[in-house]
Formats: C-alpha cells, sequence, structure tokens
C-alpha cells in the first residue's frame, strides 16, 4: 500500500522524520508543507548566524535537491488553514486542499509574547526563523536593541547582537539569568560574563510597555519608570506550544497536543511531534527530545511499535566564551543534596544535585568539557559514592580505576 | 685545621645530637648559608644526617628575637639587665640564694655553660643549676659514676667500627644517631659486624640486625641481670678483671635471684642474646634513652656495666659499655658541671676537699654543701613559690618536662622568669618575664663535647642579628651587675675556656678524669684554631680509652658492680589506664622543633603528631587509620593521630615528644609523662606513663595549606612547614556555620579571591584562597580525616595553583606519596613507582635511580622496609 503522508511544518523534527522514513527505505508518499519559504535548517544554529560565526547555508540541513531526491512534495511558504479529519485532507490558504491517510503536525511552537501597550508595534520581533535573525543582523552598529527574556534564546540573540557593536539590554522578570537552566551562582557568573561584553543585564525587571512613534517601537518602558530606548525589542520570553490547527481541528489538547508514546494524536490518523506536543504532562523545547519524537513517530508510520520515553537531556547555551552546560532536576528538595563547586579564578561553576547517591541534576558554567561526563553517569543512574569527594572535579581527578 | 678549601668556608659543629659532627660552614653573604660534613671530623668523616644536612634552612631570622624585652616590650640591654641582677640579688637578699635557680641546657657550649655554674654555684651560692641533661643523661652519670667513682665514656667512636658486635639497648641510633648508625652500617659491611637491637618497639634500628628483642618496658635489668647470671654459669667472667672491680658477688646474687619474666621474652630469644653477647668478646653495648629515662635508669646503665666489668671487656678497642647523648654538648655540661649534683670538672658538692679547691680556684665568697634542686625539684620549687627568681637558658621546660602542663603553670606563676632564647616563640618564652635575646649557632663561639669525649669547636659563620648577644656574654654582664665585676670580667670564649681548662687540672690533680689542663695556655689563635680534641689533654694523658688498666676513680681505684634487682616502672597498668605509653624522637625533628620545625625537608617526614598503637589494640579500640585518639592520664591528655602499626607491642603505645603548643597544642606528650624519677639519678621517667586511649568523634576534620604562617584556634590542630608555606591538620568538636568567614581569618586573607566546593550533606567544604593569581591557602574539611594529597597540596601554596581545590594531582600527574629521603625530597610513591616499574631490587639500586638514601643515610633503613613491603606483597599476589 502506498500511503499519502502529509507533514504540516518543516523544522527539525520534521526534517528529522523525513530522514529517518528515507533511511528506512519506506513506501508513504509525503507531502511537506512549511510556513516559512524554505526547507529544513538547523534552527539552533541560528546563534552562531547571528553572531557571525556560521553563515546560513552551512546550517541547512535539507535542500530543495534532498527533496527532489526523496520524492518528497514540498509547498514552502505555504499555511495550512484547516484539517478536515474526517475527510481527512489539509486546506492551504491558497485553497488547495491536500489529503491524508497519515498526518503528521509538527508545528512547533510559538514565542510567548507577554500583554503589554505596544507589543504590536513595528520594530518588536521574536527570535524563531531566520527571518528574525535577518533583522537582528540587520541592526548596524551603534544602534540600540532590547531582549525581552534572559532565557537561553534572549541571550544568544544579545549575545549575537552586541557581537555586531548593537548596544544591547537584556531584561529579565526573574532575580536572575537562565532560571531555567541555572542557579543563581552560576547565572551571577554568566552575568558578570555577558556584562564584560557590554551587554547591560537588568534582572527583576518588570516590563510595562512598548513605546512606539509612527508605529515604530522606539523605547521599552518598565514598572519602576526605567526607559530603554531601542532600534529593536526581541521578544525572548518563552514559548508556548503552536497548537491553534489541531485545537482549530478538534484534537485532544493541554498545554501542547496530547499524543501517546507513540506520537499519536487523539485522531489515530494524526500524530504530532516537536514542541508542539505535550507528552506526560511534559512540553519540549531542546532539540534531543524533539529527534526522538520524529524517531517513534517514523516507527509508527513504519508499522513498528516504539514507545517514546523520555530522557534525561542537557542545554547549552551557544554563546561563545559563555560555556554553559545544564541537565536534570536541581531544584532544592528534601532529601536531595548538593556538591557545588565556585571557582571565579578559572570563571567556572558546577552544581551537581545528588539524590539516592546518584546524580539528577547538573549545571556547569564556564568549563563544560566534563558535561557529558556527568551526563552519562547521571543517565546510566551510577552511584556516586565511591567518587563522592573529588566528583565535582570530573574525570581527571578520580582515581585510576574509577576514571 | 683552619685551612679548609675556600677561605670563606668555616668549621664548625653540628647543633643537634650528641655525635657531635664537624660541618663546613659557608655562608652566602645574604644571611644564609651552605654547608657539607667536614670530612677531616673524626666524629663523622664528613658524613651528616638529614637533619645536619637541613641546617642551613634553619638559620633565618624568622622568629628571632633581636632586642631584650621585659614584659613583652623592646627595652635596651642596661635596662634588661640590670632588672635581671636587682631581681636576683633581692630575691637572695630576702630569701636566700636557694629561692633562685637557673635551669639551663644541652644545647649551652662549655664556655656558656661554665660561666653560669660559676655564677649559681661560686658567687650566688647555690646549686640550684640544672640542665635539661638531666632529661637526657642524668641516669648514666649516675651510673657511670656508680660503676666507675666518676662520669666516664670509657670508649671512643672507633669501638663501634672494631666490634664483633654492637647490641643497642633503648636506642633507635639510625634515626636519633644516624651518622653513628652509618658508621656501623659501613663497618658492619667490612666485617660482618652482628647488631642486636634490644627495644620495646620495632625500629628503624632493627632493619637488618641479627635479632630484636621486643623487651617489656623496664625489662632491662632482668634482661642484664640474666645475662650476668649466664655470664657467670658460662664460665665468663675475667677473673683477672675482677682484681680491679668490688661487688662481684653481691651483684651476681643477686642477678642469680632475678626473675627473667618481666623482661617479657621467650626464654630462646635470650639464651640467644646472652649467647652471642659471651661468645663475642669485641661486644659494645649502646644506650641511650631507653635505658636513662626511667625510674630505675641508673640500675639499668649498672646492670649493663656489671657484665662489662664482669668480663673485663671494657677500655679496649672495639668493646665496652657505651653511651650515647642526645644533646650537643650534654657531655659539656656534665664536665663543666651544670648540673645540681655535680660541682666542675667531674668533681663532687659532697666532697669538701674538692669545694675548697673549686672556690680557691675562683676565689668565691661561698660554695654550695650539697647538690641543688634537679629539674623535676627544681620546677616543683617554682610551683611551690620556693624558687621565685628563674633564669631559663635555651630549653622549653614547659613543653619537655614531664608533668608539663604543671611546669607550664608553675613557670607562668613565677614571681620572676627569665628566658634566654633564640626566639621569642616558644611555650616558655612566651612566660617569660623578661626576654633576652641569644645569638644563635651559626653566629656563637665556643666548644662543645661530644658522646667519645672529644671537644670540638663551635665556631660563628654568621653575624650576631640586632642586639642578640652570646650567652657567656650575657651571663657575666649579669655577674658583674651583680657586684662579682672581676669574677666575671670574661672579653672572650678563648679566656673562659683556657680558666675552665685550668680548673680541670685542679680535677685531674685531685684524681679525677677529667683533666684538660693541656689545654689551659693555649693562646687565643690556638684557641681559634683548636682541632678537635678527645679528653684527657695532661701531662699523663692524651685522649684514648679508660679503664683497661682497670683504674677506676672510686676511693680504692676498683670499679663498683651493683647488686641489683628489676624494679617495674612506677606508673602501673590498671582497667582505666590499660596502656603504656613510650615517648621519643623522629628521624627528622629535633626536641621541641624550634630549630627543625623551620625546615620544610625535615617537616616533610612526619609532619603531624601521632600515637603508634598495635593493630589489635586499634581494632578493638574502633581506631582506624588516620582517626583521632584522645590520650588520658591524671596527668593530662593528648589528641594524636593513629598510626596503626605492628611495630608495637600489644598495650604499648608510642608517641613522638616534639610538639608545642606553638606546633600541635594537644601533643604536648609530656602532659601526660607523671614527675616520676629515679631516686639516684632525679631523671624522670618518661618512657612509661599509662594511659586510656579513645577513638575521638570529632565533628569536622580538616587540612590546610598556607603561605603564610596561620592561627588555628580549634579543639585539635597542628602546624609545619611546607614547600614555602605551612600545612596545618586540624579538627574540631561543634560544627562551624561559616567557613568562610573562619578560613579568611585563619589564613588572614580577608580579600583573596577564593574558589569553594561545598557537599553539606557529606559534611565537605573545600575553599582555596588565590591573590594575584597564586594560591595563598587552602582549607579541606571532611566529616571523616580529610582524605586529600596532602605532599602534592604542600608545595602549592605561593605558586599559580587553580587546580588545589581538587585536593588531588589531575591524573595525569602523579603524587609523590610522603617524604621519605629528606635530603633529596624523594616521596615514597616515587620509590614504589620506581621499584616496580625499574626493578630495583635493593636499598643501592634505588639510591642509583633516584638519589633516595644516597647523602646522609638516615632512610636506608625505611627504603629496605619499602622494598620489603613491596616484594611481599607481590610474593603474595
Amino acid at each position: 500500500m502506498v500511503g499519502r503522508l502529509v507533514i504540516i511544518g518543516g523544522g527539525m523534527a520534521a526534517g528529522r522524520l523525513l530522514e529517518a522514513l528515507a533511511e528506512a527505505g519506506s513506501d508513504w508518499k509525503v507531502t511537506l508543507i512549511n510556513a516559512e519559504p524554505r526547507g529544513t535548517y538547523n534552527r539552533i544554529m541560528l546563534s552562531p548566524v547571528l553572531a557571525g560565526e556560521k553563515s546560513y547555508p552551512e546550517i541547512v540541513t535539507h535542500d530543495d535537491a534532498w527533496y527532489r531526491a526523496r520524492g518528497v512534495a514540498c509547498h514552502f511558504g505555504a499555511r495550512v488553514t484547516d484539517i478536515d479529519r474526517a475527510a481527512q485532507t489539509v486546506t492551504l490558504a491558497s485553497g488547495t486542499a491536500i489529503g491524508y491517510d497519515r498526518l503528521v503536525i509538527a508545528t512547533g511552537a510559538m514565542p510567548l509574547i507577554p500583554p503589554m501597550p505596544g507589543a504590536d508595534l513595528e520594530g518588536v520581533i521574536a527570535y524563531r526563523d531566520l527571518e528574525d535573525t535577518e533583522r537582528m543582523m540587520g541592526l548596524g552598529a551603534g544602534t540600540r536593541a532590547v531582549v525581552i527574556g534572559g532565557g537561553l534564546l534572549g541571550l544568544e540573540a544579545a549575545a549575537g547582537m552586541a557581537s555586531r557593536g548593537v548596544s544591547v539590554t537584556v531584561v529579565h522578570r526573574n532575580s536572575h539569568l537562565l532560571d531555567r537552566q541555572l542557579d543563581p551562582a552560576a547565572a551571577g557568573l554568566l552575568q558578570r560574563d555577558l556584562e564584560a561584553r557590554g551587554i547591560r543585564v537588568l534582572t527583576s525587571a518588570m516590563t510595562q510597555e512598548i513605546r512606539g512613534e509612527v508605529g515604530q517601537a522606539r523605547a521599552l518602558v518598565l514598572e519602576d519608570g526605567t526607559e530603554l530606548p531601542c532600534d529593536l525589542l526581541v521578544m525572548a520570553a518563552g514559548i508556548r506550544p503552536n497548537i491553534a490547527l489541531a485545537e482549530a481541528a478538534g484534537l485532544a489538547c493541554a498545554r501542547g497536543i496530547l499524543v501517546d508514546a507513540q506520537m499519536r494524536s487523539s485522531d489515530p490518523a494524526i500524530l504530532a511531534i516537536g514542541e508542539c506536543i505535550e507528552f506526560d504532562g511534559q512540553t519540549f523545547g531542546l532539540v534531543a527530545p524533539v529527534f526522538d519524537h520524529a524517531l517513534v513517530a517514523a516507527d509508527t508510520l513504519l508499522g513498528r511499535r516504539t514507545a517514546y520515553a523520555i530522557k534525561e537531556v542537557s542545554a547549552k547555551l551557544k554563546v561563545t566564551g559563555c560555556d554553559l552546560f545544564s541537565a536534570g532536576d536541581f531544584e532544592a528538595r528534601p532529601g536531595r543534596e548538593e556538591i557545588v563547586l565556585h571557582d571565579p579564578l578559572r570563571r567556572r561553576y558546577r552544581r551537581l544535585v545528588i539524590e539516592n547517591d546518584r546524580i539528577i541534576g547538573i549545571v556547569l558554567y564556564g568549563d563544560t568539557a566534563d558535561g557529558t561526563w556527568f551526563f552519562n553517569m547521571m543517565r546510566d543512574g551510577t552511584e556516586i559514592a565511591p567518587l563522592r569527594d573529588t566528583l565535582i572535579f570530573g574525570p581527571a581527578y578520580q582515581p585510576e580505576q574509577a576514571a | 685545621m683552619k685551612d679548609v678549601s675556600s677561605p670563606c668556608e668555616i668549621r664548625s659543629t653540628c647543633p643537634y645530637c650528641g655525635v657531635g659532627c664537624g660541618v663546613i660552614l659557608r655562608p652566602d653573604g645574604m644571611g644564609g648559608l651552605t654547608l657539607r660534613g667536614d670530612p677531616d671530623h673524626p666524629a663523622n668523616y664528613g658524613r651528616l644526617c638529614s637533619k645536619g644536612s637541613a641546617l642551613g634552612e634553619t638559620v633565618s631570622l624568622e622568629g628571632r628575637v633581636l632586642a631584650p624585652q621585659v614584659n613583652g616590650q623592646e627595652t635596651d640591654w642596661d635596662s634588661a639587665l640590670d632588672l635581671v641582677a636587682a631581681r636576683f640579688r633581692d630575691t637572695i637578699a630576702a630569701h636566700g640564694p636557694d629561692s633562685v635557680a637557673f635551669y639551663v641546657s644541652g644545647q649551652l657550649l662549655n664556655e656558656d655553660y661554665y660561666v653560669a655554674n660559676k655564677l649559681m654555684k661560686g658567687f650566688i651560692g647555690s646549686a640550684n643549676i640544672d640542665t635539661n641533661s638531666r632529661l637526657c643523661m642524668a641516669s648514666t652519670v649516675a651510673g657511670h659514676k656508680r660503676a666507675f667513682g666518676t662520669d666516664t665514656v670509657p670508649g671512643t667512636y672507633e669501638d663501634l667500627e672494631e666490634a664483633d658486635l654492637i647490641v643497642l639497648v633503648g636506642s633507635n641510633l639510625a634515626w636519633c644517631h644516624p651518622v653513628l648508625y652509618q658508621r656501623i652500617l659501613a663497618a658492619r659491611k667490612e666485617r660482618g659486624t652482628k647488631l642486636v637491637v634490644i627495644d620495646p618497639r620495632r625500629t628503624s634500628s632493627c632493619d637488618g640486625a641479627e635479632m630484636h628483642l621486643a623487651i617489656a618496658p623496664g625489662g632491662d635489668v632482668a634482661l642484664f641481670n640474666g645475662l650476668l647470671a649466664e655470664i657467670a654459669r658460662q664460665g665468663a667472667v675475667d677473673h683477672d678483671f675482677l682484681a680491679h672491680v668490688e661487688g662481684f658477688d653481691a651483684a651476681l646474687a643477686a642477678a642469680e635471684a632475678q626473675s627473667l619474666a618481666p623482661a617479657g621474652l621467650s626464654q630462646d630469644e635470650m639464651q640467644a642474646f646472652f649467647d652471642l653477647w659471651i661468645g663475642t668478646e669485641k661486644v659494645v653495648t649502646i644506650f641511650s634513652q631507653g635505658v636513662n629515662q626511667s625510674s630505675s635508669g641508673t640500675d639499668k646503665v649498672n646492670a649493663i656495666t656489671n657484665c662489662h666489668l664482669a668480663t673485663g671487656r671494657i677500655g679496649k678497642p672495639g668493646l665496652g659499655p657505651f653511651s650515647v647523648t642526645g644533646q650537643p654538648n650534654a657531655m659539656g655540661g656534665r664536665e663543666v658541671g651544670g648540673l645540681a649534683n655535680m660541682l666542675a670538672c667531674h668533681l663532687d658538692l659532697e666532697n669538701a676537699t674538692h669545694r675548697t679547691a673549686v672556690q680557691g680556684f675562683w676565689d668565691a665568697p661561698t660554695i654550695p654543701q650539697g647538690a641543688g634542686l634537679k629539674a623535676v625539684d627544681m620546677f616543683r620549687a617554682v610551683g611551690e613559690g620556693r624558687i621565685k627568681a628563674l633564669w631559663i637558658i635555651h630549653t622549653n621546660p614547659a613543653v619537655s618536662m614531664p608533668d608539663a602542663d604543671a611546669v607550664r603553670a608553675a613557670i607562668a606563676g613565677c614571681d620572676f622568669v627569665v628566658v634566654s632564647d633564640i626566639t621569642g616563640e616558644t611555650d616558655t618564652a612566651r612566660l617569660a618575664d623578661v626576654l633576652l635575646p641569644a645569638s644563635a649557632w651559626a653566629e656563637k663561639e665556643g666548644t662543645v663535647t661530644n658522646s667519645d669525649r672529644t671537644i670540638s669547636r663551635q665556631r660563628a659563620a654568621l653575624p650576631v642579628p640586632g642586639q642578640a648577644r652570646a650567652d657567656w656574654d650575657i651571663l657575666a654582664d649579669v655577674g658583674r651587675r651583680m657586684g662579682w665585676t672581676s669574677a666575671f670580667d670574661f672579653q672572650s670564649t678563648a679566656e673562659i675556656f683556657r680558666e675552665y681548662a685550668a680548673l680541670s687540672g685542679i680535677a685531674g690533680a685531685l684524681g679525677r678524669d677529667f683533666d684538660i689542663s693541656g689545654l689551659a695556655d693555649l693562646s687565643d689563635s690556638d684557641y681559634e684554631a683548636l682541632a678537635p680534641t678527645r679528653w684527657p689533654v695532661s701531662a699523663g694523658k692524651q685522649g684514648g680509652r679508660f679503664f683497661a688498666d682497670g683504674k677506676f676513680f672510686h676511693d680504692g681505684g676498683k670499679a663498683k658492680m651493683l647488686a641489683l634487682s628489676q624494679r617495674a616502672p612506677v606508673s602501673e597498668i590498671d582497667a582505666e589506664h590499660p596502656f603504656r605509653l613510650n615517648t621519643g624522637r623522629l628521624r627528622d625533628q629535633w626536641h621541641t622543633m624550634t630549630r627543625t620545625a623551620r625546615s620544610p625537608r625535615l617537616s616533610a617526614h612526619r609532619p603531624e603528631p601521632f600515637v603508634e598503637i598495635h593493630p589489635e589494640d586499634a581494632a578493638r579500640l574502633g581506631i582506624g587509620a588516620s582517626d583521632l585518639v584522645r590520650l588520658k592520664n591524671a596527668t593530662g591528655s593528648a589528641i594524636l593521630r593513629a598510626r596503626i602499626t605492628s611495630a608495637q607491642r600489644p598495650g604499648e603505645l608510642f608517641a613522638p615528644m616534639h610538639w608545642t603548643g606553638e606546633t600541635g597544642p594537644t601533643a604536648r606528650i609530656d602532659a601526660l609523662v607523671p614527675a616520676v624519677t629515679d631516686p639516684v639519678s632525679g631523671q624522670p621517667e618518661s618512657k612509661a606513663a599509662t594511659v586510656s586511649a579513645a577513638k575521638v568523634e570529632a565533628a569536622w576534620y580538616g587540612f590546610a595549606i598556607s603561605a603564610r604562617a596561620l592561627a588555628p584556634r580549634c579543639d585539635y590542630w597542628t602546624v609545619a612547614r611546607a614547600g614555602s608555606g605551612w600545612r596545618a591538620e586540624l579538627a574540631g568538636f561543634s560544627q562551624i556555620a561559616d567557613w568562610e568567614a573562619e578560613a579568611r581569618r585563619l589564613f588572614d586573607c580577608p580579600g583573596a579571591e577564593m574558589q569553594s566546593v561545598t557537599d553539606v550533606a557529606r559534611g565537605l567544604t573545600r575553599l582555596a584562597f588565590h591573590e594575584n593569581g597564586r594560591l595563598v591557602a587552602a582549607l579541606f574539611i571532611a566529616r571523616e580525616p580529610v582524605a586529600v594529597m596532602r605532599d602534592y597540596l604542600a608545595h602549592l601554596p605561593g605558586t599559580e595553583a587553580p587546580e588545589a581545590i581538587s585536593g588531588r594531582p589531575p591524573a595525569d600527574q602523579p603524587d609523590p606519596g610522603p617524604v621519605l629521603c629528606s635530603c633529596f625530597s624523594v616521596g615514597v610513591n616515587t620509590i614504589l613507582d620506581a621499584i616496580e616499574t625499574q626493578g630495583l631490587r635493593s636499598v643501592d639500586e634505588i639510591g642509583r635511580a633516584l638519589q633516595a638514601g644516597t647523602n646522609c643515610g638516615s632512610c636506608k633503613p625505611e627504603l629496605a622496609a619499602l622494598l620489603e613491603r613491596f616484594t611481599t606483597r607481590h610474593a603474595a599476589e
């Protein structure tokens, strides 16, 4: 049977799914619909592009030739307006209807725009795609930018613009940067490093409104009255799963599209993968689980029964010179122990969260070379008691038999 | 003899043990010096031990007192000495001459000693001058006098090389007199000298010995009585020689009545020893503190001399009883008369003729009629307020006396205490009302006498710093200020020496052994050039040995054998105090460490005080390796690190005697030693306290390194020099809330950049402090004894060491381990690694590969033990 497979979204999840299907030599006749006017590129490498360390062509993973060679029908720059589950068709903004036997929703996530006056002004952008990146790259030296959100994406945007001579201010609600990845100590080191690059960082800063002139954003005003003039305002206050289409189609959704361990939505003909889904109460924002979704979905489509399980993931900040590594759960809770290394001399910080003699959380800042070693121990549930006193220093400091 | 290979080289004598090695000093022009062994000196022929080799590291002015101090305030000499003279004069006027005392030291030179003795006995008119040699040699002095009539060492060092059997009794010669031990090892290679060690502990001296008799503490009299009885039984008595000896029958009867059980040895062991001793004509019986520091020390000495007298084995090449002394000038002090029960030049206080002769010679206003207070009694009198003015010179009784806490309190409570020393940083000097800055070893001129009666010059190689003055000069100045101007009008050490030598001529004329009147007319330049000279030096006799001719110094000219019976140590083992505590020296430290602790190399061998305990005892008490142990008895208590070793007999402990309030306040081991003395010699029983032992459960343990001196305040601490800084062991009984604040105070580095590791659940905290990119200090805290690579860390302060906080070298950098060879700073791990990877099979091969053991040789026994450990381990695998 040659079935029709339609994929909505051309991000990294879709790209990995296509690869897996191609590698398996599947018979699916695939149609790929992407709202961006291009195929899949390595989105997580946008920051190096912004920083001028890479060029766009270098991060393209699937070009036209790739799709052509694998018989993938592509609709790029095309927006899906409707899913008709009964008819098993999707309708594009152009009116074209495409029938499917299986549909994969991979619509990713949307930037979370805090509701505030002026959020719709020109000069307010998110940081999601190449277009956003190019807007930032277009700022000349001496211009001013404000980034709302001191998370991974916001800081990468800030660092990238700063490296181009833009005067950047990062405005962060929480008391420390990267509050989901770092504890206050590591965040302090990071903030010091960012400030050394000329980036101004305001933490515990509440935004009030964006002021504009003739439709153009000109300044961010904080609750305390501080006015931060800007030529560009980058919203990086978080993401939320893009579930509009799925919801409209009546698929079960919570924060994201609810899927089972085979990536099937409440409609067995429709799968969902990537940042738009919710599994076991969790949503996803990093590339590693998204790839896992794609592989599980490929198996489902290939008639293999693979069960998805959430794995430990690690996060890195792609700002050259501000290496950090974060994985697992590092909330302080009763029963949890922690080993903390503060090392301003070597500009590094490490924190391991321990439960039942095993690593459950890792925060490394400044020197992440040992991240994989810790990560593997966490993933494998290695008992750390014998190494405990020197564990934090990494594999080079373990007795021979343990290294 | 002044002709040395370079005009800027100066021949002098090492200031440590009684071997009296010659050294050649070369000042570096910047206040320091380098040195080597004097190849021409008859004590060492160029050899030096680890301590002597490191002397150059100990001469800095760090910690030196450079001006007189009164009540902690610097002042000038006139003010200080006027005060000393006035207080002594007033005290004597009000309370009589016996209300004052001098407590002096075996580190004084003969000339210093002579002036001190003359001042006290001839002019103040009391015999209350005693020396720390009381803690060291008094039983030998008493034993010699009982046996020979005078305190005479019969033999010479050459005897050690001509002997066929050497018996070490209560002597860890390999560590405490390393150069003599090396001479014996060299002779052993030549002629196969047999070596027997009699010691409760299996020490480094036992390495390669034919026999180690692990005698029960205090069992020596029983063993040597057994030997004497066996000598008679085997017909080995020299009846011809007995013509020169009194008391044989009674001595033998007592010996035959003696049970051998107190020796704690098997019949076979003892028989083998008896047979070897009796069967070897050329036998030297060396004895030291294991014999002397005992409530039956004098009897032990005589039990040994009895055997040599009975067999006529005395005074001839390669045989005889041989006392080795602990201090550089213990012998000189005995000769000069620096003991409360001696007069001068081996003359006796109790002898009216002697007193008259000395008083006449000195033109002295007075002379005491009998013995003064010996050390233990002296400090008891200080504590009871009977001694009201006390002058302590170059010794640290607040640490080294038995019942040290009580002695410290006594000194603190004394009306007027003068301390002469080179540093104010001693437990004793901190108690002084007047602290007088004395010149130090490398700055002093004079003479010392070693264990084989060789008088050697000590010569100044460095300028006297600040306002420091020589001891003879300070003492003579006080004598003049007290009104005895002409008697103390000394201008030089040569002048003092001539007077001393002249006095000895009177002793010689009165039939005493100590006669160096042949040196009484030395010119200043002769004195300056004086080569090492063994006494006597008189018209009748030049050096050599005593007593082969059967002429002794008792009235009647005969030697005496004594009827002896074994007495157990005074402190009894009981349920509350089940352990017998032995104390003693380490290889690389000396006395209270005021000099050796300045050397990082010497400090590396045993950087922390410890207690050695047998594995069975440790297991029973739940004491693991590197746990802290509290020792306790009615006298005091101590906290020490456990070293678990089968070298210790079960039920017995050993702790080193070197640590002080400055270096380890809970390791002042003499605080546990009761003030029990030998009834004849007054020497304390320093090696036989009884104590309880228990594991200490501290709330936290710490290890620290620091580029600067550090001032711990916790319940347990010890500090040692290391690399260019210090290392410290710490522990506390209560939790510290803010380690950063504590550490910044400890290291005095309020502004330093800090690295930290915390593992609250494990009780682990590590803090490292850096200034200008260099490590200034690091602190490692754990709930158990801290496991870090100390010897690696110890060298990091002052260097760029961002990794120090890890507590260990990265995997690609080996840890050298604890230093075993101090001369070349070679660590245990380095040696073990070389043994394994290079297939080294002998101590000599280790030396060729790593240099270890090739300078002083003091570590050779430990190298051999390491080889054996390795071989055994691999044979077992």
